[in-house]
């Protein structure tokens, strides 16, 4: 897919809540031994949201960054999406609240995105359909979570909070250009919650080979095959990131050397962002590319599907680099809590208040 | 203009009243002024209180007063001003008598408190006292809004936590023995500076209690003597008012209101602060006690800690305050707190203030404080014999 | 009985200083506060024009709570602060992203937007600027 007129990333802006837990915490709080699973998942540790942060705080800083990148006013966003699976509210816009916390509310357009982990690169992908086809000339496009991993469950150790935003528009001023995208979805039931259910559900095993992988590899394949390139032709791959491992190896599967992947892996460090997650992979590789440098870029969502994107980087980025934090700058103010706070902050239980106590 | 006399006053105990409601309350004051004023019928009523729509579900007090006191047919009225609706009650009855309209006026200042259980309800409901949206709307207490303000005032002057211990040990020590007073146990400065903090940094000991409790005057224009042959004139009033929010006072130490209203009073009353003989300072926290002494002109800025510490605040001492105990001990049902001071006040020039007796008074005054300085009353009376 | 319940016309008509510290200044004599108002609070002006106050500052006072009004419970204990913005405004809010015991005076600090108080499970969510330690880069 490609648009009209070329489009691109004008700026770009990360978000990382500063408290962690530590892997060894949240297993232990359910009588585990980490030790049995950090090979499987390769993460150290995730962000826990502060008692105050919700999807729509973590949007706004995020883009806010990404804003002071472009140097766009915001009034002349002509749209504001978000993408994610944490609404604070599960009927009312989040991208309303941020189009009127930034002051770009009132002749834009609002929406939020649903597709699990790719709720965020669908945003992005209607925003370069907005702008590509002369519609608006900005567009934000955000993809952010604090997820929710069920207590106990193995999805507990890597759910985690975060986001990443993007002002789209024309690529003469954009950082990097967004030379093609190409998406591929089917039904398949790997991950799902049910609208009054509190936690997802998941298949297990089932979301490896049938989900994730077949879904990456069936984009990205798409992708290069339709723009005549391959693995040598990209300084970076960035995919979906659930964990330390399932990115490492279907970078692997399609021929990328381990330094191409590793520079966008942040779930490590700060867990599974889920809409966040190949976005603010994008964003750490943005934070140190250089100009012609290529990107390939592919996400994933439940339910399934993928969306790969082509990005090459313009000298531009340099110029607009310094203007916000860098994802490193989110992660030197961590400070670790133990479960009972991170129990508190994804309100395991209810307080006397909630439930009307005198 | 008249004059204004006080002719007779009541009060209640003070606490948490189970069996008394707001009714019972008014009641029990309203009734025991007319008794002590020999009379069965006033000509209005003006009743002083802050919170009775949110804690009580009822507004409406004048008739609601009127209604239990068997007077209805009167014009009555509920005043408020937060914590100086007592005052500001006590300021429209004078206003009153003072326009020639009426002869005989009832003030009753009352609050019920303890009907709500939840402290995080009675918080809110005490902070309505200060900015809706732009203080509470931050998950402002009307304590914490008043430990920013003893923060300021000890980094200013480069006072510790103990310089305002003095004021809570002295107004325990006075309510020991005072009947109706709320908390009538002594404390000493190592349990001042091992009760919890609040808001920081203002701890439980340094925090006047919520209680119920109700007070009432007879306010008339001919000065009755009573029996010792002594009659008590309300000789000088005023209110004045300051921004709502600390963060748009000009000064963050000078209570602007309370200087203005002292200042204007002291001149209806033809006084000056050397002339008081007792005080009642609006000490919620010891910082707007400290605050009143200096708006008072009492002391000098900085140096109130230093006055109360020195004994010179006993009843015994150069000028008595709070000798009932204030409102750290007394208690301070909020609304009513105001005609509690100036029944007080009253009781000490009248010669009947029983144990809490000051010797030999003329001329006391009572600041009385709403908000966080945003709405201050201060009644100046005087004995005449 | 009831005490502060959020009503839901205020979430809106508040945001021009809870999202983007909109203010206003007097043309008179230069007073600048927030939210609008009608009247400048210093010399009496009606002549007041909007302006967006800076959004970093420096903590002038500060107070920790550790009994909240009702629906703050959650958040306990939080930290109140007059804080004087880089125009020398003084504002009032809340401290986020800081253990009490870390906050001095003089602090530099700087907005962030974050929930201030939620309904309840089924009830609105206002948000509002709080301020932070200023983030290091």
């Amino acid at each position: 897919m490609r648009p009209n007129k070329p489009v691109g990333i004008v700026g770009w802006g990360s978000y990382v809540p500063m408290f962690r837990i530590k892997e060894e915490d949240l297993a232990a709080a359910w009588g585990r031994e980490w030790s049995r699973f950090a090979s499987g998942l390769m993460v150290y540790e995730k962000s826990v949201p502060g008692l105050d942060e919700d999807t729509l705080t973590i949007s706004y800083e995020a883009a806010m960054n990404a804003l002071a990148r472009a140097g766009v006013d915001p009034i002349e966003l002509g749209a504001v999406y978000v993408g994610t699976e944490s609404k604070p509210y599960a009927v009312k816009p989040t991208s309303t609240i941020l189009a009127e916390a930034l002051g770009a509310s009132g002749a834009t357009t609002g929406a939020d995105f649903e597709f699990a982990c790719k709720a965020g690169t669908e945003a992005i992908q209607a925003v370069m359909g907005l702008v590509g086809s002369g519609m608006i000339k900005y567009g934000l496009a955000v993809g952010a979570d604090t997820s929710q991993g069920a207590p106990g469950d193995p999805l507990e150790y890597t759910a985690s909070a975060g986001g990443a935003a993007f002002v789209i528009g024309p690529a003469p001023e954009s950082a990097a250009v967004i030379v093609a995208s190409y998406s591929y979805v089917t039904d398949t039931p790997d991950f799902w919650r049910r609208a009054l259910v509190k936690y997802p559900a998941h298949g297990r095993a089932f979301t490896g080979r049938p989900a994730y992988f077949h879904h990456i590899v069936s984009a990205a394949k798409g992708l290069m095959e339709e723009l005549g390139t391959t693995p040598e032709d990209y300084d970076y791959a960035v995919f979906h990131q659930p964990n330390g491992k399932f990115p490492r190896r279907v970078g692997k599967m399609l021929g990328f050397p381990m330094e191409k992947v590793e520079p966008g892996l942040v779930t490590p460090v700060v867990g599974n962002t889920y809409s966040g997650s190949s976005l603010l992979g994008l964003t750490a590789v943005l934070d140190i590319a250089k100009p012609g440098d290529k990107i390939l870029l592919v996400s994933f969502g439940s339910g399934a599907g993928s969306d790969a994107f082509h990005i090459e980087v313009t000298e531009k980025i340099e110029e607009v680099r310094d203007r916000a934090p860098k994802f490193r700058d989110y992660l030197e103010r961590k400070v670790y809590v133990g479960y009972p706070f991170y129990a508190r902050s994804m309100r395991m239980y209810k307080m006397p208040a909630d439930v009307g106590a005198y | 203009m008249r004059k204004v006399y006080v002719v007779g006053s009541g009060l209640t105990s003070i606490g948490a009243l189970w069996n008394y409601g707001l009714r019972d309350l008014i009641a029990e004051a309203g009734l025991a002024a007319l008794d002590e004023a020999g009379v069965d019928r006033v000509d209005a009523i003006f009743v002083g209180n802050m919170m009775s729509g949110i804690l009580n579900a009822q507004e409406n007090l004048g008739a609601y007063a009127a209604d239990y006191l068997g007077l209805s047919g009167i014009p009555a009225f509920k005043v408020e001003a937060a914590c100086g609706s007592g005052g500001a009650a006590v300021m429209n009855a004078a206003m009153a008598i003072k326009s020639g309209l009426f002869e005989r006026v009832l003030v009753i200042g009352v609050e019920k408190m303890s009907d709500v259980t939840a402290t995080e309800d009675v918080t809110s409901a005490l902070a309505t006292a200060s900015e809706a949206e732009y203080e509470l709307f931050w998950g402002a207490s009307f304590v914490s809004l008043n430990a920013l303000i003893m923060r300021a005032y000890a980094d200013r002057y480069g006072l510790s936590e103990e310089d305002f211990g003095w004021l809570p040990i002295l107004m325990h020590k006075n309510a020991k023995d005072v009947p109706y007073a709320q908390l009538r146990f002594p404390i000493d400065m190592e349990a001042y500076l091992k009760s919890p903090m609040i808001a920081e940094p203002i701890r439980l000991l340094d925090s006047a209690p919520t209680g119920d409790g109700a007070a009432a005057l007879v306010l008339s224009p001919s000065d009755t003597k009573n029996e010792e042959g002594v009659s008590v004139e309300l000789a000088g009033f005023w209110s004045s008012t300051d921004t709502m929010a600390l963060y748009t006072r000009e000064e963050l130490l000078e209570l602007k209101a309370a200087k203005l209203a002292a200042k204007r009073a002291f001149e209806m009353a033809n006084i000056s602060p050397s002339d008081l003989d007792v005080v009642e300072v609006h000490d919620a926290f010891s910082i707007m006690g400290y605050l009143n002494l200096e708006a008072l002109g009492i002391v000098e800025p900085g140096k109130a800690h230093e006055f109360v510490k020195s004994g010179d605040a006993e009843r015994n001492g150069s000028l008595p305050v709070n000798p009932e105990g204030g409102l750290k001990a007394r208690g301070h049902p909020v609304g009513a707190t105001g005609v509690y001071q100036i029944v007080e006040v009253y009781r000490q020039l009248a010669g009947k203030a029983g144990s809490a007796q000051v010797p030999d008074p003329n001329v006391g005054a009572a600041m009385n404080v709403g908000g966080t300085g945003s709405n201050v009353i201060v009644t100046v009376l005087r004995r005449v014999s | 009985m009831w005490a502060y319940i959020p009503s839901i016309p205020p979430i809106k008509r508040e945001i021009p200083h809870r999202y983007r510290l909109e203010g206003v200044e007097c043309e008179e004599c230069g007073h600048r506060t927030l939210p609008s108002r009608r009247v400048c609070p210093r010399c009496g002006s009606r002549k007041l024009k909007k302006v967006t106050l800076p959004r970093r500052g420096r903590v002038l006072y500060h107070t920790t709570l550790h009994a909240t009004p009702r629906g703050y419970e959650f958040y306990e204990p939080y930290v109140l602060a007059l804080v004087e913005l880089e125009d020398g405004t003084k504002i009032f809010t809340q401290l986020t992203d800081v253990k009490p015991e870390q906050v001095s005076p003089g602090m530099e600090v700087e907005a962030v937007l974050r929930k201030v108080r939620v309904g309840g499970e089924g009830g609105p969510i206002a948000y509002g600027l709080k301020f932070r330690p200023t983030l290091k880069r």
